[in-house]
């Protein structure tokens, strides 16, 4: 069977069909629209549970028997616990007693923990993966070795995969901190405490099965219940789901490089000049270490000007509570805790607000809070001079991060990159990305530690900010002194191989990532 | 040595390790045949393992060595590491003069004036390239490539290649390009490989006379007419002795380049046998002494660094204890330092209105012709013009004040 390719709207040559299925290629932002019902699960009585409300199964294994565990069925676990999660491979340990083969994991992220998957690659137990692949993950995949094609889709578009039938949940498997034996659960309190479960919300009303498994049961009813009860059909007990010092990530601490500070300043700098920074302004900050100074800088900016913002979207740390505490944010619209300091604020504080991922990052919604937010700060590993982004691959080709809500929050008003200039002699500024993840038309401004570039489309921001004293060149210039620091590097190396796709948030395919040749 | 002792043996240059990045370890083993056998692993080797393969060849061949087996490690260095790198392995090896020059930004042929401001000056380890790189960013008034504290004894050598090769690679951004050199004589030899590529200024440490001062300069002259160097190269002595506080005006006043005294007070503690405390009382004198010797001198006095890099509070209440003494400039080891110092130096409020009134004066005594200035009722010396200039002139340069500060003025008034 020879592939056919088409080119995209991003000009990325795209096969028609992957893993047997066929493929929608990128159509521009908001290019493609589909039509018709969302997918629907099985219908299910609640006859056929047990009325006192017990679902509890002895172990696992026997669960995910009764869940009809066969060849070829698509099984989904949540990323909540980071690197700290126990869960996903004891799944894959089961099946591959049981010899099932050729299963689809659906996770909606994957962590260096997962490294140990890679033998069920090997060996048949899993087809392949549809969703991030990170570190070692992706380093097997870019060498070739994983049977299918790998997905990677952003958490929003996760959810369009489901409510779209595109992928269809067997069996989730969600890992919860504290459940009761209906299955009701909250990430809120017990050894394996993680904040939030939110990103599971499309497994537990998509999925045709669902078993929720957890190391702190508590008798019914479990509250708040973030997973509702009556969506599972299955609870387990197990000793431990995961290890708390790991599900507490590193990247939650503010950075002490000189130079990333230095870029966080100038980030925040910019937005006080391009007049993003007022009264009653909105901002997304992630949990990177660069994200979370950012949001120190607005702060200084915002008590010095008397500034308040009306909300902030998280990812909540300890530096946003610190923020709202002091009267600087009014609201945050938490969909996902980074630390304890997240946690006890959301439990003490009514303006604090759990709120599902998906109210900002759903795809079919009735509008999403993403394009709502004014000032949006992201990362990247490479940025073109079409200010096109990748997030996914390096510059020598490997597939080593996931999407994640990246390509959701592009929507956002004004979309803020800063990135350093070259990383270990690897400029990040290149004709063309590697991957293409977001269409240059969505991100407005790279922030470098040697000047500020401005997308040509975003003449009011390049119109605020001319006598500010800032740094600004063009993308152009930037690359450019980044190779001439450097050196211009040579191209990375690709068999025709495809090893994974690369999502819209519409479901359609903005890029492909191939083979690194060795 | 001749060829054949060096056949078999292997020398070694750089760093390498789990924390190391931007560097690279290189080995070299002449042999006496088979060409030239590189072994490379790099991190960066799908995009750049052509250029770092192409450099080495350059380099040895340079050297005309034709046969010999080199292995690079390399953690991401930038072409003027890794050509330091191979240079210093290199000259392990064979007995040459020559040097392997890469090419000189053009921007780095950066003059200096004896006056200019040296409120913060950046040490940067002569051996850690990766602190190079984006020492410019941080805007401080100067950089200093140090030979001499922070490079361990067996890396002398091979820290006056990197250094001399980031003379001629590292875009500094304007700071003022310093080089400490060790303490004499080694830091005469140092010279060789900082005096001919755009070094503004010599920092020569632990300093205690006069003729030490001379020597250097002495040596400078002799490189400069050699390699026809013509911009100026200035010295800062440091003083890090009793002996050298009581010299401080002699060496001061040693030679014209002589453009600022530093003090170090780490050694100078040490020294007196004194501990060195927050408060400072221990160096009072000493501080205080050179100050008055280097303005005696009319050089610019400049304070010792601060080593609490986490305490920026405490580095403030220091910065202005020093300016209060008269000092104009301190030290920093961590960029982050840079903007705590010129927050601190900047004049305050107070002193911009009034040196705003005395230039105003000056100017519309200049004006009338008039031979003295006067504000009210009083008269005003030209040393206090002068002054009033400098602290406009800093205002400015800390944004404190805008560049057309009169013509505002004029608007408002």
């Amino acid at each position: 069977m020879t592939t056919e390719f088409v080119k995209n709207a991003v000009g990325r040559m795209i096969p028609t069909e992957i893993n047997g299925q066929p493929v929608i290629p990128f159509q521009g932002p908001h290019g493609y629209k589909t039509s018709g019902r969302k997918y629907g699960p099985p219908i299910r009585t609640c006859a056929d549970y047990p009325a006192d409300g017990d679902k509890r199964m002895p172990d696992l294994r026997a669960a995910l028997i009764k869940a009809g565990l066969r060849d070829g069925m698509t099984i989904s676990t949540h990323h909540h616990f980071r690197d700290g999660d126990l869960v996903a491979n004891q799944i894959f340990d089961i099946a591959a007693e049981m010899g099932v083969r050729d299963l689809v994991w659906f996770p909606s992220a994957s962590f260096p923990c997962h490294a140990p998957l890679i033998k069920y690659l090997e060996d048949g137990t899993i087809h392949h993966i549809e969703g991030s692949m990170n570190g070692p993950l992706g380093r097997f995949a870019s060498e070739g070795k994983m049977r299918g094609v790998g997905v990677l889709r952003s958490h929003g578009g996760r959810y369009q995969a489901v409510q779209d039938g595109e992928v269809v949940i067997d069996i989730a498997v969600i890992a919860a901190p504290t459940a009761d034996p209906f299955g009701d659960a909250n990430g809120l309190t017990g050894p394996s405490a993680c904040g939030l479960l939110g990103f599971a919300l499309a497994d537990s009303q998509y999925a045709h099965n669902v078993i929720v498994v957890t190391d702190n049961l508590v008798p019914f009813p479990c509250i708040p219940w973030q997973i509702q009860g009556n969506n599972v059909d299955i609870v387990v007990e197990m000793e431990q789901i995961g290890v708390p010092e790991k599900i507490v990530s590193g990247t939650t601490q503010i950075t002490k490089s000189p130079d990333r500070l230095y870029i966080a300043e100038l980030t925040a700098r910019f937005c006080q000049a391009a007049g993003i920074i007022r009264d009653g302004f909105s901002f997304q900050a992630g949990a990177g270490g660069t994200a979370l100074s950012i949001g120190n800088y607005f702060g200084e900016i915002m008590r010095e000007k008397g500034i308040k913002a009306r909300f902030a979207r998280g990812g909540s740390n300890q530096y946003l509570v610190q923020m709202m505490e002091d009267g600087l944010v009014e609201t945050i619209l938490d969909g996902q805790t980074f630390d304890l300091e997240g946690v006890r604020s959301m439990r003490e504080n009514p303006n604090h607000v759990n709120t599902s991922p998906f109210t900002s990052y759903n795809y079919h919604g009735k509008g999403n809070f993403a394009s709502m937010i004014d000032v949006v700060i992201l990362g990247a590993t490479e940025v073109d001079v079409a200010f096109n982004g990748n997030v996914v691959t390096h510059s020598d080709g490997y597939l080593l991060h996931g999407i994640g809500g990246w390509q959701n929050c592009l929507f956002g008003k004004t979309v803020v990159l800063p990135i350093p200039l070259f990383r270990d002699r690897i400029p990040v500024i290149r004709d063309e990305v590697t991957t293409i993840c977001g269409p240059g038309e969505l991100i407005d401004v790279i922030v470098t530690e040697r000047g500020i570039a401005i997308n040509p489309l975003r003449r009011d921001l390049i119109e605020a900010t001319k006598d500010s004293g800032l740094p600004i060149k063009t993308i152009h210039e930037l690359k450019e002194e980044a190779e001439r620091i450097c050196g211009a590097p040579q191209p990375a190396q690709f068999t025709d191989k495809i090893i994974a796709a690369i999502k819209w948030v519409d479901g359609t395919v903005i890029d492909v990532v191939r083979q690194v040749k060795k | 040595m001749s060829l054949e002792d060096n056949l078999s043996k292997i020398h070694s240059a750089g760093n390498k390790g789990p924390d190391i990045r931007s560097d690279c370890f290189v080995t070299l083993e002449l042999t006496s045949s088979g060409g030239i056998v590189i072994d490379l692993t790099s991190k960066v080797g799908i995009l750049y393992g052509q250029a770092i393969h192409a450099l080495a060849h350059d380099v040895l061949a340079h050297f005309c060595i034709e046969n010999a087996r080199m292995s690079i490690e390399d953690s991401g260095a930038l072409d003027f590491v890794l050509a330091a790198r191979i240079e210093a392995a290199i000259h392990q090896a064979i007995d040459s003069d020559e040097e392997f020059w890469p090419e000189m930004l053009p921007q780095n042929r950066h003059v200096t004036t004896k006056d200019r401001y040296r409120r913060s000056r950046l040490y940067l380890p002569g051996d850690t390239p990766k602190l190079m790189l984006n020492a410019g960013i941080h805007q401080p008034d100067g950089i200093i490539l140090d030979l001499e504290d922070s490079v361990a004894p067996d890396k002398k050598e091979e820290a006056r290649y990197l250094v001399r090769n980031a003379l001629r690679q590292v875009d500094f951004y304007g700071a003022e390009r310093m080089v400490r050199i060790n303490q004499l004589p080694m830091g005469l030899g140092d010279l060789d490989f900082v005096a001919p590529h755009y070094a503004n200024l010599i920092l020569l440490p632990k300093c205690e006379s006069a003729e030490q001062v001379e020597q250097v300069d002495a040596r400078i002259k002799e490189i400069a007419a050699q390699h026809g160097v013509e911009q100026p190269i200035y010295l800062m002595p440091i003083i890090e002795s009793a002996l050298g506080v009581v010299n401080a005006y002699d060496i001061a006043s040693a030679v014209e380049s002589v453009a600022a005294l530093a003090i170090g007070l780490e050694d100078y503690t040490a020294d007196l046998g004194a501990p060195r405390t927050n408060e400072g009382r221990e160096s009072f004198h000493a501080r205080s002494a050179l100050v008055n010797a280097a303005r005696a001198a009319g050089v610019q006095p400049i304070d010792s660094v601060f080593s609490d890099v986490s305490d920026m509070e405490a580095l403030r209440a220091v910065v202005l204890e020093s300016k209060s003494l008269g000092f104009d400039g301190m030290g920093c080891i961590h960029p982050r330092q840079i903007k705590v110092l010129h927050e601190a130096f900047a004049p305050t409020s107070e002193e911009i209105e009034k040196a705003q009134k005395i230039v105003k004066a000056f100017d519309e005594a200049t004006r009338l012709g008039l031979g003295v200035v006067s504000l009210g009722s009083k008269m005003i010396d030209p040393p206090v013009v002068k002054r009033a200039q400098r602290t406009i002139d800093l205002a400015i340069r800390s944004g404190k004040l805008s560049q057309d500060w009169r013509l505002n003025a004029d608007k408002r008034g």
